[in-house]
């Protein structure tokens, strides 16, 4: 029974680091290219056809190769980066590598609902474009990009069973091979139910965060 | 103060291109409050838009105190564009910022530090009548309250200018008024070169001192707001001026000056408009002395822009010997617009 529980703790903790890490990443990197992916926009405040273009297509293609073989395709790249393609750490970079895109999509449709007169009322004020951006985008849709970020934490949780590819341990990987392959079943209950409590914890978290961000609006 | 010379604005779109201003020329004079009316889709908006550069002018010349706008650079623009203000039909303040910060946000654009923004802050708050709202946010206020927040925020840099778009047309009729009277309450204790685009004739009537009407991107008249009411030249002027002249008669006055009866000797109903100092009353009773007649009032209305009174009176004159005819004849040389109405 104890090894059970240390099996699931620690299974659970790479769950959280691998999730954690990699939200932190796809946030710092996925809301710039949100940013840019709306201001290089038609007709945009720093519209750049051509750059617009070709962060989009990146994007789509990112977007639409299946976790599951983005994870091994990324595995030499991984290498290169953490200097291993296995373990926990190693599944950081394939998660986030998955999470930025989404995130970035994400972050310029809520960008996208600031309106246009706002924008333009700045612009008459004479600020500038990063002004722009830092005073009047992301602080009007700094709820909306919350709950963006809620989302994307989620669907890392989802992304993060399949970490057992590359040795990265996790929850989904407990299931996998305990639950399933040496079938037994509690175990695989148990990491179905830590999984549920953890997507419900962050989204209840997620919202507060909303709530907070958007009092008095 | 600001001179816009040949302005032409065409829109290029998927549907093909549309000429929202064409060959526009314009002057406002420093101080003054300038009304551009017009209908919807006329190119009011584009006219604004083009004067504070957020619409680049497809052709033409924009000059405001002797600075070619068409021609700066990018940080020149932006510099400039801290002396003109601006307000909108929809207000377009930060929703995440209240009150206090929305107006504090020009400044701290413009870098200004923080106890500086802070006492201009609270003057301007005072300036709107908003001191005790400094801490709400704008989802809180009433329309007219937004619009006291973006004409503070507006004022936040000194402008030199104010443009306004359509800045009352989300108001109720009362918050239209008390906006306008803040307006002109700034324009005189400031000094600011107000321009305002609007299709309300009673916005023009309130505050304007100048009008220019704008019709199909071309401007089809301009000229004093006196001269404009007193004289409209074109039929989209003669239109707006219906809105607040009352010049129709009533259907029931119509009916009954039918049914009155003609027969008499020199009976006649005449309708005299007045403008201006020359108010038709006291002239009634000078004729009824001086002719001899007959003087029964039909019908008549007052109004005021701003200072100037004008309306109109429908008379019935009755006299004998030819005392009505002298009577209208006397009328017409007092400078008042007599109408002999036989058939209406
Ligand atoms: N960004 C734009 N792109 C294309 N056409 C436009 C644009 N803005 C305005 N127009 C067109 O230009 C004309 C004048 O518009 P506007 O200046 O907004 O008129 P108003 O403010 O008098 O209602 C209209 O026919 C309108 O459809
Ligand atoms: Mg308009």
């Amino acid at each position: 029974m104890s090894e059970t529980i240390s099996l699931l703790l620690l299974s659970s903790w790479q769950t959280i680091y691998m999730v954690l890490i990699s939200v932190f990443i796809a946030t710092a990197f996925g809301i710039p290219l949100g940013i840019l992916l709306l201001i290089t926009d038609k007709g945009h405040i720093l519209q750049n056809g051509p750059l617009n273009k070709v962060l989009g297509t990146i994007v789509n293609i990112f977007r639409s190769v299946p976790f599951i073989i983005l994870l091994i395709a990324l595995i030499p790249f991984t290498r290169f980066l953490v200097g291993t393609s296995i373990g926990t750490t190693a599944a950081i970079v394939p998660l986030s590598i998955a999470a930025i895109p989404f995130m970035g999509r994400l972050t310029e449709t809520s960008l996208r609902e600031v309106g246009r007169g706002i924008i333009e009322a700045a612009q008459a004020m004479g600020a500038s474009p990063f002004q722009i951006i830092t005073k009047v985008l992301v602080p009007e849709a700094l709820p909306s990009i919350v709950s963006g970020i809620t989302i994307t934490t989620i669907n890392l949780v989802g992304y993060s069973t399949m970490a057992g590819v590359i040795g990265g341990g996790g929850l989904g990987d407990l299931a996998v091979r305990y639950g399933y392959q040496r079938f037994m079943p509690d175990i695989m209950l148990y990491t179905v139910i830590i999984l549920v409590v953890m997507v419900q914890l962050t989204q209840m978290l997620g919202d507060f965060a909303v709530r907070q961000f958007s009092r008095n609006r | 103060m600001i001179f816009i010379k040949n302005l032409t604005k065409v829109y290029h779109s998927d549907s093909g291109d549309v000429k929202a201003l064409d060959g526009v020329n314009l002057h406002i004079k420093k101080g003054e409050i300038f009304g551009v009316i017009g209908l919807s889709g006329a190119g009011k908006s584009t006219l604004l838009r083009c004067i504070n550069m957020l619409e680049r002018p497809t052709s033409g010349s924009v000059e405001i105190d002797g600075v070619e706008m068409t021609s700066l650079s990018p940080n020149e623009l932006k510099e400039m564009r801290k002396k003109i203000g601006m307000i909108f039909q929809h207000f377009n303040l930060l929703n995440s910022r209240n009150v206090r910060s929305n107006v504090a946000f020009p400044l701290e654009i413009a870098g200004v530090d923080k106890k500086t923004i802070n006492k201009k802050v609270e003057k301007l708050l005072e300036l709107v009548g908003l001191s005790d709202k400094a801490n709400s946010f704008p989802s809180q206020l009433s329309g007219g309250q937004k619009q006291r927040v973006g004409i503070a925020r507006a004022l936040a840099n000194d402008p030199k200018v104010l443009l306004c778009d359509e800045a009352t047309s989300a108001l109720d009729p009362q918050t239209t008024l008390s906006i306008l009277n803040l307006l002109k309450d700034i324009n005189k204790k400031l000094g600011i070169t107000i321009v305002l685009i609007t299709h309300e004739m009673n916005v023009i009537k309130q505050i304007c001192h100048s009008v220019a009407v704008i019709e199909q991107s071309r401007v089809v008249e301009q000229g004093s707001l006196l001269e404009i009411f007193s004289n409209p030249k074109t039929e989209t002027a003669k239109n707006f001026l219906k809105s607040v002249t009352l010049s129709e008669l009533p259907e029931e006055l119509k009916e009954r000056i039918r049914n009155l009866d003609h027969s008499h000797l020199e009976g006649r109903i005449v309708k005299i408009g007045f403008f201006g100092e020359v108010t038709a009353e006291p002239v009634i009773s000078t004729i009824v002395k001086k002719f001899d007649v007959d003087a029964n009032i039909l019908y008549g209305n007052i109004d005021h822009i701003q200072d100037t009174p004008y309306g109109m009176l429908v008379v019935e004159l009755r006299g004998k010997n030819g005392g009505a005819v002298s009577a209208i004849e006397y009328l017409k040389a007092l400078g008042l617009k007599v109408e002999v109405l036989e058939n209406v």
